[in-house]
């Protein structure tokens, strides 16, 4: 029989050409920063503190948002409260917070002339300096202590009912029922979200810039930065880029391979979960731990909306102009995400060799921004001014960081498309747009709005390449507002935050809603 | 003799009511669609769920606030009847002890637990290494070993073929009518239930609809059952 050509062989063939771009975009300025330093990278022992400083940070950061996140989880997975839905909602909104506003919020709840140092202080409480270690490590437990929770709790919630029941009806303690359904979930769980964390708190470069600094809390990506920035040193700011880039990866390779998904305790039949209770003991501190991670998580928001509203009137121009330019800038990117990430979708459900080619995908996110951003400048300079170059390659770079979230949310609606109408799309001899049009677009909206919301968000807030080699002239909100923060205009600067505040999770609304509508 | 008194369960938008009466050795089968209110049942004789009202009595005494564990009851599910980390030994042994105390004598019982149904010398293996049949069986010798007068089972043929259903109710039958269990059954499949039971109760959104001796049925069958049979 002959074999009937495939349908969308075309949109496979520019899906594959999206992959190229994708993995010449990510490793070319990985090469010319491995061609930069053939003749030997040069680390300066400060750049060894740098390493050591990142790896310690990244390590208590990540234990002690785990830490927090198993019981926090636990209480979530057992307790039913008022605003439970919009408590697990808000555990997700960290990730798309411009991470620059999100430092702000914390320094103005937690700092030493913060919220709760002022609440303290008549009890003759000092608050200490929020800057150095525990600066880094309290801003990046904000950021993934929310994340490891909603890791830790979807595995939580996925424990067949059957296996509660039967451990009830065995009569099995606190102790045996930790070590035979809870320990059963952390050790499949635990892992993977650690890899995840202890990479993301590697790669994090805002937290640093703002909370970090000096001899003793410079991370390599702050290194990267300060060789570039202020010491134009592009040999060094090369050798750091190539340790980081490595570093990444290899904790990339770590993560990718511990997060294949298991499912310890079975299936079971789908019924909705109820996770024995405890006693009163157990209830109280459940209300503790939700009260206080509650807390944790909504005081910065709602202090950087308290001490920006009342300056939005008041600020500069330059920060109307700088929040335009970034809206602009979120678009470009959030329309090449989708572009890309789109076809390489299309492409992935139709070819075996998808989870390879899928892991092309996640270097985007592995590298860090500003390995990338120093390779970037470092192929430019050859033939062009890479500052002027400063602000496409921000867009470029900040849709490929949101390729893999989008990808994520892409695949399995697309995959169940393809199982559930791809044989009537064959039937009906639909092809190429008919095809997609109708087989495919139908599920696709919803991901594709919430993805588009993802990518304009994060790219909204994003405070990485654009740091490295912005003209003055050219910056981006969240920059402006560090700009702002670094001359000591801090009303003008908590009414840029809440500004960017704004703007980003409007984004992120317009297109989650508009795909919620539109689905 | 086991006893449901005006039991009320209500669990938006269901609410689950019950008067029903259980001799002892007695197998009752609980048929009806998804939702109709089987596992509440079972959930609720096997105290896994607190009913709002009304009382479950068992020999006379007052079930209704018992925690699983204090319950004559053992339960079988479809799945999950076994923890994946652990031996037949292990979790054979936590139907006795609720712990991982190894005994002479606990082994023997285990042993002659797994002989009974067909698996003797499977104690060092895994669920994962074992057969959908072997594992239900490894979940009836826990049930053997829990040594309770009441066995519930959730639908616990649903995953088996026609073979092994069969092979299943059989051994069901056989331990029920060797060690005198009171048997509730939940299932969708009215030759399971004929098979093993000697009742039929249809329930519907929470309600029973209808009760009745299964011997005959197909001839006499009242209305609401006759689409099941």
């Amino acid at each position: 029989m002959a074999n009937r050509p495939q349908p969308l062989g075309v949109m496979v063939w520019v899906g594959m050409g999206a992959l190229a771009l994708v993995l010449a975009l990510t490793l070319s300025p990985l090469m010319t920063i491995a061609a930069f330093g053939r003749d030997g990278f040069a680390l300066r022992i400060t750049d060894w503190a740098a390493i050591h400083f990142t790896l310690v940070q990244a390590f208590l950061s990540t234990v002690l948002s785990l830490a927090i996140a198993v019981p926090l989880a636990r209480a979530v997975a057992r307790r039913h409260f008022w605003g439970r839905r919009l408590f697990v909602a808000l555990m997700g909104a960290p990730f798309i917070l411009p991470v620059i506003v999100a430092v702000f919020g914390i320094i103005s709840s937690f700092g030493h002339n913060g919220l709760i140092a002022q609440i303290l202080r008549p009890f003759g409480v000092v608050m200490p300096e929020i800057y150095g270690l525990h600066g880094v490590v309290l801003a990046h437990m904000f950021f993934n202590l929310p994340l490891a929770a909603r890791l830790i709790l979807q595995a939580w919630q996925d424990v067949p009912q059957e296996r509660v029941r039967l451990a009830q009806s065995l009569g099995l303690g606190h102790a045996a029922f930790f070590r035979h359904i809870e320990w059963q979930i952390l050790r499949n769980t635990l892992p993977p979200a650690f890899a995840i964390i202890f990479l993301l708190c590697c790669s994090s470069f805002a937290v640093a810039l703002i909370l970090g600094g000096g001899p003793r809390a410079t991370t390599i990506e702050l290194a990267i930065y300060q060789a570039f920035r202020f010491d134009f040193d592009l040999g060094r700011a090369a050798s750091l880029a190539a340790v980081q880039a490595l570093l990444c990866l290899v904790l990339g390779g770590i993560a990718l391979k511990w997060t294949r998904p298991r499912n310890p305790l079975g299936t079971g039949l789908d019924r909705p979960l109820a996770l024995p209770r405890g006693g009163r003991i157990a209830a109280v501190s459940d209300g503790f731990v939700i009260l206080v991670a509650g807390v944790f998580l909504i005081l910065p928001l709602v202090r950087v909306l308290w001490l920006g509203l009342p300056h939005l009137i008041d600020l500069p121009s330059q920060v109307w102009v700088a929040a335009l330019r970034s809206v602009v800038m979120a678009l470009f990117a959030t329309a090449i995400c989708l572009c890309l990430s789109l076809h390489i979708a299309l492409t992935l459900t139709r070819l075996k060799a998808a989870p390879y080619l899928e892991a092309i995908c996640l270097l985007a996110l592995v590298i860090s921004p500003l390995a990338l951003g120093t390779g970037w400048f470092l192929m430019l300079r050859q033939i062009t001014n890479p500052i002027a170059w400063a602000l496409p390659v921000t867009v470029l770079v900040n849709a490929l960081m949101a390729l893999p979230f989008v990808l994520r949310a892409l695949l399995p609606a697309l995959r169940e498309a393809e199982a559930s109408q791809a044989r009537l799309a064959t039937a009906l001899g639909l092809q190429g747009w008919k095809r997609f049009r109708h087989a495919y677009l139908p599920r696709l909206i919803r991901p594709l709005g919430f993805g588009a919301g993802l990518a304009a968000a994060l790219s909204m807030g994003d405070l990485g390449v654009i740091a490295l080699f912005a003209a003055p002239d050219h910056a981006t909100l969240p920059l402006e507002m560090m700009r702002l923060m670094g001359a000591y205009r801090m009303q003008e600067a908590q009414g840029a935050a809440t500004v960017l505040l704004g703007l980003s999770l409007c984004l992120f609304w317009v297109f989650d809603r508009g795909g919620r509508i539109y689905a | 003799m086991l006893e449901l008194r005006n039991i009320m369960h209500h669990s938006a938008p269901f609410t689950f009511r019950a008067n029903l009466t259980i001799a002892r050795g007695e197998k009752v089968a609980l048929m009806g669609q998804s939702g109709a209110g089987k596992s509440t049942l079972l959930g609720l004789i096997g105290g896994f769920i607190t009913p709002d009202q009304g009382q479950i009595i068992f020999a006379g005494q007052d079930l209704t606030e018992a925690n699983p564990a204090a319950r004559p009851c053992a339960i079988l599910f479809q799945d999950s009847n076994l923890f994946p980390h652990l031996n037949l030994r292990d979790n054979l042994g936590l139907a006795v002890s609720g712990a991982r105390k190894r005994t002479a004598s606990l082994d023997a019982r285990i042993a002659r637990a797994l002989d009974k149904v067909g698996l003797a010398g499977f104690e060092e293996r895994r669920p994962a290494s074992l057969s959908g049949g072997q594992q239900s069986r490894a979940g009836i010798a826990r049930v053997l070993l829990q040594d309770r007068p009441v066995l519930l089972m959730d639908e616990p043929f649903a995953a088996l073929d026609p073979g092994r259903r069969r092979e299943m109710a059989a051994l069901i039958s056989a331990l029920c009518a060797e060690l005198g269990l009171t048997l509730l059954l939940a299932t969708h499949d009215f030759n399971d239930a004929e098979g093993i039971c000697d009742r039929v109760i249809l329930l519907e959104a929470g309600e029973i609809q209808a009760d009745c001796p299964i011997k005959g049925l197909r001839k006499t069958a009242p209305a609401a059952l006759k689409p099941w049979l």
